[in-house]
C-alpha cells in the first residue's frame, strides 16, 4: 500500500510533465520555472536544516567505541574505531562517508532448527548501497557537461572513465547500469522481504521510485528514443548563465526527466535523503573520544558561584588560628 | 561547546559545489547560445532528415561501419530513394569537409568524444 502511494505520486508527476510538454507556456514553466524553484528549495532547505543542527550544543563526547580506547602507552589502542585525535576522527569519518564502514558490519540473525539463533554477516545491503551512491555521484558529475561551457576537465575525465568499456554507440555508461541495478535491488529488498515491507513507509519508496524514474527516462533518452542534446544543453546553459530560454525541439520524455529531478531536489531537504548532510553530523562518529583528556564544558550550565577553600581560609584565618586549626597560609 | 564553526565551513563547501554551474558560467564567461555550424554550401539535404541525423548520426555511422567492415555491403538507399556509398570519408566528409567547424563544434559543446578519428584522418589534416 505504501509502495502504491509513492508509485502513484511518481505516475502523477510523469503525467503532468507529459501533459505540459506540448504547449509552449507550460513547457516554459516545466523547463525553467520549476527547475529554478526546485534548486532554490533544495539549497535553502539544506542550509536552514543544517543551521538548525549547528545550533545544537555539544556538551560531551559520545562516540561509539568500537575498539580499545587510548590510555596507557603499553595498551595498544584502536585509532580508527576509538579515535582520540582530530586526524583519527577524520579517517573514521572518511571511511564512514566514502566506504559506508558501519553498514559493512551489517549482520543478519536467523532462527534455525534446534531452535538455535545464528548470526551471519550480510554484505548485500552494503554492496547495493555502495553501487547506488557511487553511481549516483558519477551520474551527477557527468551531467555537469550540460551545465558548464566549456566542459571542464574533471567532467570530461568522468565521462571518459564511466564509458571506458566503449560498449555500444552512444557509449553505455557503467554508472547508468549501476544506478538502475542498485536502485532496483534496494526496491526489491523492501518489497520482497516481509519484515522490511512491514517497516517501509511511503517516504521510503518515494525516493526509490523517483530515482528509478529518473534513471529510466535518462537511459531511454540516451539509448532508445533519442533527443537533441544540443537543445538540451542550450536550455541547461540558459539556467546556468541566468539567461533562461526554451529552445525548440525538446521531447516530452525530457520534461518527465526534468520534473522528476526537480521533485527529488525539492523533496530532499524534507526527507530522509537529508542524510546527505546528516552523515557528517553523526555525533557517535564525528567526535574524538577524549573525554578524559580534555575538559568539555557544558554550554547550558548556569554560572555557579563558588567559595573556594582559599577564600574560606582568608575569611576565617584569625578565628582558625585562635582555635588552633591547621592553616595552609600562616597569618602575617 | 558548539561545533558551529566547523559546520559552517562544511556548509560553505557544499554551497560552493552546489552552485558551481552558476559561478563557473560567470568565471568562464560562457554564453548560452548553441554553436554555429559551417553548413555545406552545395548540398542542402543530408541522407536522413535533420532531426533524425542530429539525434542518431552516431548509430547510423556505427551500423555503416559494421555492414561495410563485416559484410562488405557498401550500398545505402535513403528512405526517399537516393543512393549513397556507406563511407564516412567519401560520403559524410565530402560535404562536411571541415571537422573543426562542423563535427567538433557540437561534440565539444556536448562533451562528446567520438572515436571516429582513432582510425580516420580528419579532412583538414590531409592537405
Amino acid at each position: 500500500m505504501n509502495a502504491l502511494v509513492s508509485l502513484i505520486v511518481v505516475a502523477v508527476l510523469t503525467a503532468v510533465a507529459v501533459a505540459g510538454a506540448g504547449a509552449r507556456p507550460s513547457a516554459f514553466v516545466l523547463g525553467i520555472v520549476v527547475p529554478y524553484a526546485a534548486a532554490a528549495v533544495f539549497l535553502l532547505g539544506i542550509v536552514i536544516r543544517v543551521l538548525r543542527w549547528a545550533r545544537a550544543p555539544v556538551p560531551f563526547r559520545i562516540p561509539t567505541t568500537c575498539g580499545q580506547q587510548n590510555s596507557l602507552p603499553w595498551v595498544k589502542s584502536s585509532p580508527l574505531d576509538n579515535p582520540h585525535t582530530a586526524l583519527g576522527v577524520a579517517a573514521r569519518m572518511a571511511l564512514e562517508v566514502l566506504c559506508f564502514r558501519s553498514l559493512f558490519r551489517n549482520t543478519r540473525s536467523e532462527l534455525r532448527d534446534g531452535p538455535r539463533l545464528i548470526y551471519a554477516e550480510n554484505k548485500w545491503l552494503w554492496l547495493g548501497a555502495m553501487t547506488f551512491h557511487w553511481s549516483l555521484l558519477a551520474v551527477v558529475v557527468r551531467h555537469m557537461r550540460f551545465f558548464m561551457e566549456p566542459v571542464p576537465f574533471p567532467v570530461l575525465f568522468a565521462l571518459r572513465m564511466d564509458g571506458i568499456l566503449e560498449v555500444g554507440v552512444p557509449v553505455v555508461y557503467m554508472s547508468s547500469l549501476g544506478l538502475l541495478a542498485a536502485a532496483g535491488y534496494l526496491l526489491a529488498r523492501r518489497l520482497l522481504s516481509p519484515q522490511l515491507r512491514y517497516i517501509s513507509l511511503a517516504a521510503d519508496y518515494l525516493p526509490l521510485f523517483l530515482i528509478l524514474g529518473i534513471a529510466g527516462s535518462g537511459i531511454l533518452m540516451r539509448h532508445f528514443t533519442k533527443l537533441d542534446v544540443i537543445a538540451v544543453k542550450e536550455l541547461a546553459m540558459g539556467l546556468s548563465t541566468l539567461q533562461p530560454a526554451l529552445p525548440e525541439g525538446i521531447g516530452a520524455l525530457f520534461f518527465v526527466h526534468l520534473l522528476l529531478v526537480s521533485s527529488l531536489l525539492a523533496y530532499l531537504p524534507f526527507s530522509k535523503l537529508m542524510h546527505l548532510g546528516g552523515v557528517f553530523l553523526s555525533p557517535t562518529r564525528n567526535l574524538a573520544n577524549n573525554n578524559r583528556m580534555k575538559r568539555h564544558l557544558n554550554p547550558w550550565n548556569p554560572p555557579v558561584r563558588v567559595h573556594t577553600y582559599e577564600e574560606y581560609e582568608d575569611e576565617f584565618r584569625t578565628l582558625m588560628k585562635g582555635a588552633g586549626l591547621p592553616l595552609e597560609k600562616e597569618p602575617k | 561547546m558548539h561545533d558551529t564553526g566547523k559546520i559552517l565551513a562544511g556548509l560553505a563547501v557544499f554551497l560552493a559545489l552546489a552552485t558551481s554551474p552558476l559561478w563557473y558560467a560567470s568565471l568562464a564567461r560562457s554564453s548560452a547560445a548553441a554553436p554555429r555550424l559551417d553548413l555545406p554550401a552545395a548540398e542542402r539535404r543530408c541522407v536522413l532528415p535533420r532531426e533524425v541525423i542530429r539525434a542518431s548520426h552516431m548509430q547510423l555511422l556505427d551500423e555503416w561501419r559494421t555492414q561495410v567492415v563485416r559484410d562488405g555491403q557498401r550500398d545505402y538507399v535513403t528512405p526517399d530513394g537516393r543512393r549513397f556509398d556507406k563511407s564516412l570519408t567519401r560520403t559524410c566528409l565530402k560535404c562536411h569537409s571541415n571537422e573543426k567547424n562542423f563535427c567538433s563544434r557540437c561534440h565539444d559543446y556536448a562533451g562528446a568524444k567520438p572515436v571516429c578519428w582513432n582510425c580516420h584522418v580528419k579532412p583538414e589534416d590531409i592537405k
